[in-house]
């Protein structure tokens, strides 16, 4: 051992077990969390490119180029503001539903299959359900980040008239996590890539973003695809974004509706991403 | 600090009759053992012996199907979290996280056992001195070779000081060079008092590393003891080895019935365990028997191996 390495070892006592057990019972997820978001940091100019270049490609290209043609129509389907105004909350919400989409699919089957990242906190004092969340808050901080940045380029383009409109960074946060958590429970939940995710994205997204009433309102849909978007947290997202945003007409129960719902399927992802990860972790 | 100066030893590990079935394959079959504080204890089987699975059971982390497991005198499936603070693991597979650099990858594990950056920064830099891995501190993971990835492994399972360190197969895959750094670094922990309990099939490894070992084949234990005494016990001091051939090793042994104390005959070699192997040679040449090649070796766990269960253990 050289010279050096010896006035370290006696210089630095890392604490207790005990104490270290306690603190990670207590903080482990965002311990987790914290490792998580050192990974993303690594990749955090695509985050910003993604959360700015995003916005401006969409918002420009319908909001402002449809828009010359949509905005020309006499009959008021928008609810009397401008298409641009009408879709800025939709895509903001299905921006934080794709990031759902890419954040708890492939980082999870990483986590388990590929290169086994859960597995290492693990055999550290942190428990399966501290893993799931910590992946979680790390996402959820994502979530707020990009969503907090669309929201400053809607504003830039005038398009949130309401004082209420930065509320619609939470909403499109919750819909993420509405959207992302059973997801993740599903990832977590498959031992083979069978090229599943791509599956989910060209089957459940895509349909989920055209029929949630992102382009155009739900009710101009013929009842028999209507469902897809009562199904859709894209739609209770963009619904409930629409209200704060530029003050939707909308009866209240139906706001709450959108809320409870978005809660409910988080409630319900996150109870299933549990029991998958402690199932899969137990063995 | 060896059990000797202690008095009676503390263990640090005792197991009862500790069973793991995976529906109805029981991976573990009622072994018990005892560990104290300091010592390098080994498990030594096949693959698919239960070694690795009872790893899991004393890391806290797979629950046990019965029998008892006190780790520092706690039981792992109540207080898995108190007892994994216990412990440094280093798991037959890397988990290390490739798109964080080397340093990162012991920072960030250091937090999960909640220590302050204050301590992790020094000690990152020491353990990564310690793994002799200070040139790659800003590498990514990707970029190590497979010794240097299992000793960067090492060096994350040593920051939270722990006084035992559970290795399972950890050369596996590695080159000579490469397991002879890994066993000194383990030396010096050994030193330095730190129990190691460690899974291996390679008779070299479990020799060299290990005070105490069991023997391990289909989750029971065949035998116990340290390498020179299952040595003594189970073997001869020395083994000829002949070839005839593969057809011939088969036939052969009628031929060399009474040399030696013991024959066995494996599809390309035939055994003749002798306390004095190169006399037995000479016999076998008196007889007029001429083998292929010969060599005269002496006994390894591989024989102890052989003998309680009639198969080799590298297959």
């Amino acid at each position: 051992m050289s010279r050096a390495e010896t006035t370290a070892t006696t210089a630095l006592r890392a604490h207790s077990p005990e104490v270290s057990a306690a603190r990670a019972r207590r903080w482990g997820s965002l311990y987790f969390a914290e490792h998580v978001l050192r990974v993303m940091k690594s990749y955090g100019w695509t985050i910003i490119m993604y959360g700015v270049g995003q916005p401006v490609a969409y918002l420009f290209a319908m909001g402002v180029g449809l828009a010359s043609l949509v905005d020309t129509s006499s009959t008021p389907i928008f609810g009397g503001v401008s298409y641009l105004v009408f879709i800025a909350p939709a895509l903001l919400v299905s921006a934080a539903v794709m990031t759902a989409a890419s954040e708890l699919t492939f980082p999870i089957m990483d986590g388990f299959k590929w290169r086994r990242v859960f597995y290492g906190p693990h055999a550290s004092p942190l428990t399966p359900e501290q893993i799931a969340l910590g992946q979680i808050i790390a996402v959820t901080v994502r979530f707020l980040l990009q969503s907090a940045i669309y929201f400053a380029v809607v504003a830039l383009f005038g398009a949130s008239p309401s004082g209420w409109g930065w509320v619609s960074i939470l909403v499109a946060t919750l819909a993420g996590l509405a959207f992302g958590l059973p997801l993740m429970a599903y990832a977590a939940s498959i031992k083979q890539d069978k090229g599943q995710f791509a599956m989910v994205m060209r089957f459940i997204v895509m349909p989920l973003f055209l029929f949630s009433g992102t382009f155009f309102p739900l009710d101009t849909l013929p009842l028999a695809v209507r469902w897809i978007g009562w199904i859709s947290p894209i739609w209770h997202g963009t619904e409930l974004g629409r209200v704060f945003s530029y003050g939707y007409p909308e009866a209240p129960l139906l706001t709450i509706a959108h809320v409870v719902f978005l809660l409910a399927l988080t409630v319900l992802g996150w109870g299933l991403t549990k029991r998958q990860f402690i199932r899969r972790m137990a063995g | 600090m060896s059990p000797a100066e202690t008095g009676p030893p503390q263990y640090v590990i005792t197991a009862e009759n500790l069973t793991k079935r995976y529906g109805d394959v029981v991976a573990v079959d009622g072994i018990s053992f005892s560990v104290p504080a300091g010592e390098a204890f080994g498990l030594l089987g096949p693959n698919g012996a239960g070694k690795s699975t009872t790893m899991k059971m004393i890391g806290g982390v797979s629950q046990r199907t019965s029998g008892s497991l006190s780790i520092m005198g706690l039981d792992p499936d109540q207080n898995g979290p108190e007892v994994r603070a216990h412990l440094g693991v280093v798991p037959q597979q890397d988990n290390l996280d490739e798109e964080l650099k080397v340093r990162d990858n012991l920072l960030v594990y250091g937090r999960y056992f909640g220590l302050p950056m204050s301590y992790l920064k020094p000690k990152a830099d020491e353990l990564l001195e310690f793994a002799q891995l200070t040139d790659k501190a800003k590498s990514k993971v990707d970029a190590l070779s497979g010794g240097m990835k299992r000793r960067l492994t090492i060096a994350r399972s040593l920051i939270n000081e722990p006084r035992i360190l559970l290795l399972d197969e950890p050369t596996t895959g590695l080159d000579p060079q490469a397991r002879h750094i890994l066993w000194d670094r383990l030396f010096r922990l050994k030193e330095q008092g730190v129990t190691l309990i460690l899974t291996t099939h390679y008779m070299d490894e479990a020799e060299q590393l290990c005070d105490r070992l069991i023997v391990v084949d289909k989750g029971r234990i065949m035998a116990e003891g340290s390498p020179a005494s299952l040595i003594r016990e189970y073997s001869t001091r020395e083994v000829l080895e002949l070839r005839f051939g593969s057809e011939r090793n088969a036939t052969i042994g009628a031929e060399l019935k009474g040399i030696g104390e013991r024959l066995e005959t494996l599809p390309d070699r035939v055994l003749i365990y002798a306390h004095d192997g190169e006399a037995a040679l000479e016999e076998v040449s008196a007889r007029g028997l001429r083998p292929v090649t010969s060599l005269v070796r002496r006994s390894s766990l591989e024989d102890v191996f052989l003998r309680l269960t009639g198969r080799s253990l590298v297959e």
